[in-house]
């Protein structure tokens, strides 16, 4: 297997998402034959090629210091699932 | 006893904040102390379709603190990383840093050590990152608040080599990049609003052994003396441990100012892989040489050279040219009244700053630097007495009149009648009063009782208020 | 005025011959009577309302552009102010948008009526509709086929004549692919052409906004009010603005086309001699056929598989429940709240390439996955730049086959196989568009025109003289032309 159990469990604590006992199994299997996909990249030697991040062949474009943005806080807060008139609210954080 | 037999390694990571108007990545107020979530654009909340945009002050004065530690790198080109982790005060489930391409690495600043020696202390690498937003845990019972005003707030990260071997010589670092920052004005300093903050990795190791001991990281710590106690407290945790039997775990440790004690912060430790990888939402930052030479203007004398030049220049006390020095607003001060000084000499301008000027400004419960008095006054006190207009007693009652007052030095002696006499006629009838009515006096000291001739100086400074020239009367009593 | 090109309604509406109301009605009519269809997600009455009111009162006054008073819906992914945009996800189902997209910006300043919100891949992730939370969307040529994804819901509201025009979004083939299975044409430009700002991003380095429409003459009006440059993308190409239909009437005479032969050899026949046909027919209208070879094209599915998750997975850890959209009930604690708001509020499609993409960053892969991709996507860049210097254009297929039925393809790598004739493209950044070339067993199929990079003019050129020429683009499905 190209991926394994435990790694798929821990795949999912980094994303936050949770894949039950029921579907552990295929999901493995799925994600398995994605990195069987994957890895025909390895076949051809990349070792002199500069990485392309991004198709524009172009800089970071840079914004004077001004403020032009407003911030709207009730209807920030109104978005929210939970939150009160000043805050956004989840179950405490612990430290 | 046990310091000897173990030796301390310290880094140092400071965020600093920076003093920009707007957001690293949004044009967002960035003022502090604002109500709860009243500063956060979409970006900050992560409204889905949100994209960064840098802000080039950040850039700038990322620049300027790698010209003022001397750093050997500032990148040419630096990039954006995605440092991946989800918490409530980072919203968009990643921090902006630079992981790979910083912009500033390889600088070096000293400190003195213990025994007064001067220390070279290295400077990793220094990154722009986007500060988060702060969770409030006290308000509510089952909850915490999360207040994103904090969020996007430009930070550069200062990453120190493992230079230091005890808290002094940490905190003795910390305070040097404070005057940096705040000398270079790209950073308000303030600790107590968190624009100012510090990590600590400790370890400890056997004298003598190379490699380093396992090391715990210090986190929240927002004063100066806080470094140092939690420093000193968690040096003693590890030796414990390790006399013990046990083995330092690394991890990120809490400092507790209050209970005063470091304890391991287990959310942290959770999930500590953070994928980095580049933003695919930012470019390249692309500068030239010329970019980052335009930069050098905007880089101030530093307090280290500023010591040595009052030292060699002015001739003014080790401790006087330090204490002038570390503090920008009085030695921006004292250098712009310097320049405007004929005959009085920068050492009595360093004197009279520090004690009289320092302790009126306290008096009044301000500071030299709330600029009460203009270096155009100042500067014309101290020459009225160094060209014998007034005694330094005078000196002292006008400087307090000057305090609040646009009066100039020469208004306030013509309306006070302040200035000293020293013409020989006016102080002659004087003391040929003073003859009169002392002759049993007047007849000692022409015998040579030296007591009295001080008596006779002293009549004359009665008669005058302090405002006579001494010199003067002292040539008139021998002259009789 | 179903099926009727741009410059024709504007007529109609400058002629006074209909209403901007009444085409609006038109449009809406027809959404209901094809609902089946499932193209649309949300209707957005009050904002149209407004806009019809004003593209009116444009009209009347004389005043306004080619596209005032034309309808369009936008693909679920654009920020729409004050509408639900959901990216077909149940994370997002009562999201309201505070902001407009540039693109959505762009339009409505052009006059646009927006109808509708158009269904979609979960966070455009699919290329079948099949991966909505708000369902499939059908094919109008066969009801028991997907439309394509993830711009399904746009394909199939432009195919059953719902919308003259609507926008999607192109990552790895997402608006191409559906276009030729729906039988419309559809354009992506150069990344970097069209804003990112508002778009709902799920590769941010792949992601292109862009249009269908029946004829590439009204994707070339849609798109130049579309594109410019937009301060707040970073990634925006700093260009002039560009008539994108200044070259349309050109004769392609002498234009040099480049075809694959390696592509070619890979389609079944009834595929391969109906894209055949339609090369020979730019042949015919005086373009020359140059072989070309994109020797390390083959790999873009495997680098684009590393690529786009990963950047997924790290542009989707916003939804998670605290500051807008779906939160699962009762959470316990913070854990708790992000991981069941995520596995509840996510499809499977979309969880799938989270973890790809978490599993490809994470420690020790990084470099072998994630920096090798990257590197992949610059040979396969510079394949395409050295056929550049040998052809203007390049013809090639859309997709390996025609419409597929439901639930035809299980397992994720053979779904994923659909765009290995669009990813390439994506990879390098370069505009292209698929158009419709005719039916193979009674389904609609497209031709790929790839261009240079900004070279979108010159494709719109190629496909707007061979439309001149042909009428594939005006074949309706049976049962819409009513």
């Amino acid at each position: 297997m190209l991926i394994n159990r435990k790694e798929v469990e821990q795949i999912a604590v980094l994303a936050k998402l949770a894949v039950s006992e029921s579907e552990i199994e295929a999901v493995t299997h799925s994600l398995g034959s994605v990195v069987e996909m994957i890895n025909h990249i390895s076949e051809v030697n990349t070792d002199a090629i500069k990485p392309m991040a991004n198709p524009m062949d172009v800089v970071q474009r840079l914004r004077a210091d001004k403020v032009t943005e407003t911030s709207n806080k009730p209807q920030l807060l109104a978005m929210a699932p939970n939150a009160d008139e000043d805050y956004y609210l989840v179950p405490t954080v612990v430290e | 006893m046990s310091k000897q037999k173990y030796e301390t390694v310290i880094g140092l990571e400071i965020h600093t904040q920076l003093k920009t108007k707007s957001k690293l990545f949004a044009a967002t107020d960035t003022t502090y102390g604002a109500s709860p979530n009243s500063q956060v654009s979409f970006l900050e909340a992560a409204i889905p379709g949100q994209l960064p945009v840098f802000n080039e002050k950040v850039l700038r004065y990322a620049i300027r603190f790698g010209l003022a530690v001397g750093a050997k790198v500032i990148a040419k080109e630096s990039r954006f990383d995605r440092k991946n982790y989800f918490y409530p005060d980072s919203p968009k489930g990643y921090q902006i840093t630079q992981l790979h391409h910083p912009i500033v690495e390889h600088g070096s600043l000293t400190i003195e050590d213990a025994n007064g020696n001067s220390k070279l202390i290295r400077i990793n690498r220094a990154h722009i990152e986007e500060d988060a937003g702060k969770s409030i845990h006290t308000k509510y019972a089952d909850y915490s608040g999360i207040d994103l005003n904090r969020c996007g707030t430009p930070l550069i990260e200062i990453v120190s080599e493992p230079d230091m071997s005890n808290a002094k010589e940490a905190v003795a670092y910390m305070k040097e990049i404070h005057s940096i920052v705040t000398h270079l004005g790209i950073c308000d300093g303030n600790l107590q609003e968190g624009s100012f903050r510090c990590d600590a990795n400790v370890s400890i190791r056997p004298v003598g052994q190379k490699e380093l001991g396992t090391r715990t990281e210090l986190k929240n710590i927002n004063s100066f003396r806080f470094v140092e106690k939690a420093i000193n407290l968690e040096v003693k945790r590890q030796i414990k441990r390790v006399e013990a039997g046990n083995k330092v775990v690394q991890e990120t440790r809490l400092y507790d100012a209050e209970k005063h004690e470091t304890r391991s912060m287990r959310s942290k430790e959770e999930a500590n892989d953070y994928r980095y990888f580049p933003d695919p939402d930012l470019l390249p930052v692309v500068i030239d040489q010329a970019y980052i030479d335009n930069e050098k203007k905007y880089i101030p004398e530093f307090p280290a050279k500023k010591i040595l030049r009052y030292l060699n220049e002015f001739d003014l006390t080790e401790d006087d040219a330090k204490a002038i020095a570390h503090d920008k607003n009085l030695s921006l001060f004292f250098d712009e009244t310097v320049k405007l000084l004929k005959k009085a000499t920068a050492k009595t301008c360093a004197n009279r700053l520090l004690a009289d000027v320092s302790s009126l400004a306290k008096s009044h419960n301000a500071t030299v630097s709330d600029k009460i008095i203009s270096a155009e006054q100042f500067s014309e006190l101290l020459e009225a007495q160094a060209t014998g207009i007034i005694s330094h007693k005078i000196a002292k009652v006008i400087l307090e009149q000057l305090w609040d007052s646009q009066l100039s030095v020469k208004e306030i002696i013509e309306k006070e009648g302040l200035a000293q006499v020293s013409d020989s006629g006016e102080l002659e009838a004087i003391i040929e009063v003073l003859i009169k009515t002392n002759q049993n006096q007047f007849q000692e000291y022409k015998e040579g009782n030296m007591k009295m001739f001080n008596f006779f100086v002293g009549q004359v400074m009665k008669q005058t208020k302090g405002r006579a020239n001494p010199a003067e009367v002292k040539l008139i009593l021998e002259k009789l | 005025m179903k099926f009727t090109g741009i410059k024709q309604i504007a007529q109609a509406l400058r002629s006074k011959v209909i209403s901007v109301q009444e085409l609006y009605d038109e449009s809406v009519q027809r959404l209901n009577t094809y609902e089946e269809l499932n193209c649309i997600i949300n209707t957005t009455p009050e904002l149209a309302a407004a806009q019809i009111k004003k593209a009116q009162t444009q009209i009347d006054t004389n005043q306004g552009s080619l596209l005032t008073g034309v309808p369009i819906v936008h693909k679920d992914l654009f920020c729409v102010k004050n509408t639900k945009t959901t990216c077909g996800s149940k994370i997002l189902e009562n999201f309201v948008a505070p902001y407009d997209a540039t693109i959505v910006e762009n339009l409505n300043g052009a006059g646009m009526v927006t109808i509708a919100k158009a269904n979609m891949d979960e966070f455009a992730m699919g290329s079948s509709n099949e991966n909505s939370f708000f369902g499939v969307v059908k094919n109008p040529w066969d009801l028991t086929r997907v439309p394509g994804g993830s711009s399904g819901g746009s394909a199939a509201s432009v195919a059953a004549g719902i919308s003259p025009i609507a926008t999607g979004s192109d990552t790895g083939g997402s608006i191409r692919q559906p276009a030729a299975l729906c039988g419309v044409t559809g354009i992506k430009p150069s990344y970097g052409r069209a804003s990112r700002y508002g778009m709902v991003a799920f590769a941010s380095s792949l992601d292109q906004a862009g249009v269908f429409a029946r004829a590439a003459e009204d994707c070339a009006y849609v798109l130049s009010e579309m594109c410019g440059f937009d301060g707040r993308d970073s990634t925006s190409a700093h260009v002039a603005k560009e008539d994108f239909s200044q070259n349309l009437n050109k004769s392609i005479k002498g234009m040099k086309i480049g075809i694959i032969p390696e592509w070619m050899d890979s389609l079944d026949d009834k595929l391969k001699n109906q894209t055949i046909t339609a090369i020979n027919k730019l042949k015919d209208l005086g373009a020359q056929l140059i072989e070309i070879e994109l020797p390390k094209a083959h790999l873009a599915v495997s680098a684009y598989y590393v690529l786009a998750p990963a950047e997924c997975s790290s542009n989707l850890s916003r939804f998670d429940g605290v500051r807008y959209g779906y939160q699962c009930d009762n959470p316990k604690d913070l854990n708790d709240l992000y991981v069941r708001t995520r596995t509840e509020g996510f499809g499977e499609e979309v969880k799938r390439r989270i973890m790809i993409g978490t599993w490809a960053l994470s420690a020790g892969f990084y470099d072998a996955y994630y920096r090798k991709a990257q590197k992949i996507r610059r040979l396969i860049a510079d394949d395409f730049q050295s056929a550049f210097t040998q052809v203007d254009i390049i013809a090639a297929p859309v997709t390996p086959e025609a419409a597929f039925e439901f639930n035809a393809k299980k397992d994720p790598v053979s779904m994923y196989q659909e765009d290995i004739f669009t990813i390439p493209s994506s990879l390098a950044g370069l505009p292209c568009l698929s158009m419709p070339i005719g039916l193979v067993d009674n389904l609609p199929v497209g031709l790929q025109l790839i261009g240079n990079n900004l070279a979108e003019s010159t494709i719109l050129n190629a496909a707007h003289q061979y439309q001149q020429d042909t009428s594939f683009h005006k074949l309706v499905a049976e049962g819409y032309d009513e």
